[in-house]
Parts: structure tokens; sequence; C-alpha cells
């Protein structure tokens, strides 16, 4: 790690004026990616802002349209096995508990979550070029070890993916992200939050230098009754998702009225498809229209040479999770397939 | 040019307050090991990856790797010298001798804070779900099944 200072807030605004004021200032909460990416001397700081200690957002409130407020310093376990979050918006604490590992979600918190980087490994590695960590210097992974990279959204600056399990969830439940600045709060819908690499690849979201999230809003629909998250990766558990999906139905007169998903590990940000969504209502909830919905969110996906199964792994995954949506007691501890 | 000054700060480690002075950089693991003098914390890939520098702050089990001791200032935390004594084993450092759960040890004091942070928390019933909650955890001897035995006897025996 480089040398940097450390100075503890315990006001929102103070942490984002010392943050908008000063570029070199990062915010610290969990801690748990920002300090690995500065031991590896991928990130660096001039000081670090500790904003754990700043009240009032460590936990879960009403909102006035029937929804709730997480807020962004509560962490992750604690969202996860919240009594709220558990019963109305179970899809979430899924797919909380399939990411990382029992200490590291003890760590880290909601808003860190939206915060974390590619864990490209080429981008984790400064003797090598990366678009993402030094803009202009090329992209390693195109024509490199390629398996756990993008096949929806790329482009030749970046085929790198967004590894959270945690958004793939909040993006599935049209989550809102609250924002403070200094130049007042603003709202983004989830699906704005976060960025495909276009000509900017370093740029992983829209949040401005020295904005902070303070929340992450609910709307009232949990899709409490047909949920799963399904993710898929090269060990049982605690790796990153080659490709991981989130799903919600909302099911009446055994037809589909809503239904939402989710893919994770497959783009530079969760990926939905409002036309595979569409096609889904007003169907029956079949293995036949799942992979037909499936077939039409994979459609412009491209691999690589090592990731090409991915889209196969992608659709499959999209159906046998929609099917465990149907039942979801028979989801697995860790988001595993259903026996 | 970075301001360097020492901060500081007070930690409660197993029982006993300490008053230190730590450049911002430097991680809890080794504040824990370098400062204070306590090694049994280990440090395997201190990266996050590994669950080998597990440690309890104010009850939660944590990686003390990827946590600077600066942010912690004011926690309480129990190593596994905070865990019991020679004389007086915490029952899951007996299951653990029991059931075989280690070869060459390096990762034995990281598995026993998880295992006791896991107990605490109370969220893992089934085997599988042990399972999935011990994860964090790795064993490169392979003792793995040795640890999910010791932790399930642990269970039975709080019922």
């Amino acid at each position: 790690m480089n040398n940097f200072s450390y100075t503890k807030v315990t006001d929102l605004q103070h942490a984002v004026s010392l943050l908008s004021e000063n570029k070199d200032h990062k915010a610290v909460a969990g801690g748990t990616n920002i300090i690995d990416l500065m031991k590896y001397f991928v990130t660096e700081a001039d000081t670090l802002v500790d904003i754990n200690r700043i009240s009032g957002l460590s936990d879960i409130t009403d909102t006035e349209n029937g929804g709730i407020m997480l807020g962004a310093l509560m962490t992750n376990a604690d969202t996860a096995y919240h009594p709220v979050i558990e019963s109305r918006y179970p899809l979430l604490s899924k797919a909380i508990l399939a990411g990382a590992s029992a200490q590291i979600r003890n760590m880290a918190t909601n808003g860190g979550n939206l915060m974390q980087r590619t864990r490209c490994y080429y981008f984790y590695d400064p003797a090598v070029p990366c678009n993402k960590r030094e803009p202009g210097s090329g992209c390693s992974a195109t024509k490199g070890y390629n398996r756990i990279h993008a096949i929806l959204g790329h482009n030749d600056n970046c085929i790198a993916v967004f590894p959270s399990d945690m958004c793939v969830g909040l993006a599935a439940l049209d989550a809102k992200v609250h924002i403070s600045g200094s130049q007042g709060e603003r709202v983004l819908p989830f699906a704005d939050f976060h960025r495909l690499p276009g000509d900017t690849p370093h740029l992983d979201n829209n949040l401005q230098a020295g904005e902070l999230i303070t929340g992450l809003e609910l709307p009232e629909e949990g899709f409490s009754e047909y949920y799963s998250y399904l993710k898929l990766r090269d060990r049982n558990s605690y790796a990153f998702a080659l490709v991981s999906v989130a799903a919600g139905f909302d099911i009446e007169g055994g037809l589909i009225k809503e239904a939402r998903i989710a893919l994770g590990g497959v783009a530079h940000k969760p990926w939905r498809s409002a036309e595979a969504e569409d096609y889904l209502k007003g169907k029956t909830p079949s293995e036949e229209h799942f992979a037909e919905a499936a077939e039409i969110m994979l459609d412009e996906a491209q691999g690589f040479e090592h990731n090409h199964f991915k889209i196969a792994l992608a659709k499959r995954a999209i159906v046998r999770n929609s099917i465990m949506a149907m039942n979801p007691g028979s989801q697995r501890p860790g988001a595993k397939p259903s026996l | 040019m970075p301001d360097q000054n020492n901060q500081s700060i007070k930690l409660r480690v197993n029982g006993q307050d300490h008053e230190l002075e730590l450049r911002p950089w430097v991680s809890l693991l080794d504040a824990l090991r370098h400062t204070i003098h306590l090694t049994g914390t280990k440090k395997g890939c201190d990266h996050g990856q590994c669950g080998a520098c597990t440690v309890l702050v104010d009850g939660k089990r944590v990686l003390s790797c990827l946590t600077l001791a600066v942010m912690k200032d004011g926690a309480e935390i129990t190593t596994i010298e905070g865990i019991g004594t020679e004389e007086n084993l915490h029952p899951v450092q007996k299951a653990f001798i029991e059931h075989d759960a280690f070869q060459c040890g390096y990762c034995t004091p990281g598995q026993i804070c998880s295992a006791v942070g896991l107990l605490s928390e109370g969220k893992a019933d089934s085997r599988e779900e042990v399972q999935d909650l011990m994860s964090g955890n790795l064993c490169r001897c392979g003792a793995n099944r040795g640890i999910i035995n010791a932790i399930m006897a642990v269970k039975q025996d709080m019922r």
C-alpha cells in the first residue's frame, strides 16, 4: 500500500465536503475491496476518510410508498438476515448470501457492495495494460485468458464483468440508489447506476467525485412468493459467479403477471432485458416459455476464446432458476442448483 | 506528501486493554501479530481469500487482513489466544482434536474463530448450511471433513 493519512468523520455533510474538495481522498467503510486494491497498488489514496461512524445510515426504514430504505452503512450480513428482508425481499437475502464469505459479509456494507470493482485478473495486475486501470493502455483480456469475462454489453475497450451478487438482486427488484453530494441529494434508478464500458471503461458507475451513496430504496413489491437466486461457479461456495441469475415472478390465475430476470457475471453491470420480461407476461410459467425468454436475453451475446460456454450456461441457468422460483423452498444454501 | 503521523487508538484484546500508536496503513492482523505480539492469528494470503486471519471483532467474525487497525479504535477483539486456555479448552477446540480437524494447523486458529462466530450467529442448522457458512476458511491439507464434523458435534452438544 502507499502511505496515506486517515481521518474519521461522523457527519455526512462533512464527509461529502472533504471528498468533493480533495480529489485524492477516498471513502472507506467495510474496506473489504478498497484495502485489497490498495495492497495491490491498483488504487491509491492520499487520505482515507472513514465513514463508518456517520449516524442514521445503518438501519432499515419504511418509505412513504410502502417500500423500504436500506441504509448504505448496514453490513451485508445484517441486511440479509434482517426479518424484513427475509420475509418481504427474500430474493435480496438469497443474493447477498450467495456472495463472498460469512466474514466478508460481516464487514462489507450495502453502499460498498455497489462500489466494488471488477475481479478481472488483468485489472488487478499493474504490470499489464488495462483500460479500466489505466485509460488508453489497452485491454489484456480480449486476447488473454477470458474465462470469467463478459458476453454482453462489452466492446474492445473492456470485457470485464461486475462481480456483485447483491446487485443482481437489487437490479431485479428495481431498487433506487439515494446519493448525497455537495450539490444536494439525488436518486438514480438501479439500472442507471452502473455503466457499460463504452469509451470510458475506467468509470464503473455514475457516482460523481465527492458523492456518497446514502441508501438503497426498495419498492413495495418484493416477489416474496415466487423467487430464486442461482449462482454457478468453479467451486460451490466463496467464488465469483461465472453466471448468476435472480428471478422474481408475480403469478395470477396460473399466468405470469410480471417477470423479473437479472443476470450476473455476464456484463459490466447486472443485465436485464425488457423484451424477455415482456414476452413472459400473460404466459404460463413453463420450461418452454422460460427457454424462449432465455433465447431473447442472450440473443446478442458474444463470447471470446475461453468463455463461449457462458452463453449456453446462462440460458440454462435462466430456465433452471425460473423453475426453482416456482418452488422457492427448493433453493439450497449458497444459491447452488436445486437437487 | 501524505501526513504520516501515527494515530493513537485503544483496542481491548482478549479482555486486556492496549493503547497503541500506529500508522494508518497497518492492518489489524499486523497490529495483533507485530505490535501486540499475539501470533496465534495467522497471515495466509493477506488478501481476504483464505480466512486464516479470522478474529472476532465485537463478537463478529471478520478478516483482520482487510481491516485497518485504526478503523477498530475502541473495539473488543477476540483472537485464538482468547478463545480458551490449555487447561480449559473451548468446546470447539476440544472437538477439533476429537474429530481430527487439522493437519499442519496453519488455518486452525482462523477455522476455530470462524466456527465460534458461526455458532453465535445461529444461522447454520444443517451440515450443508455449516459447510456453506464455513467456506471463507480454506484448509489446504484437506481436513475439511473433520472440521465440519467437529462443528456439527459441538452443535449437537449445544442442543
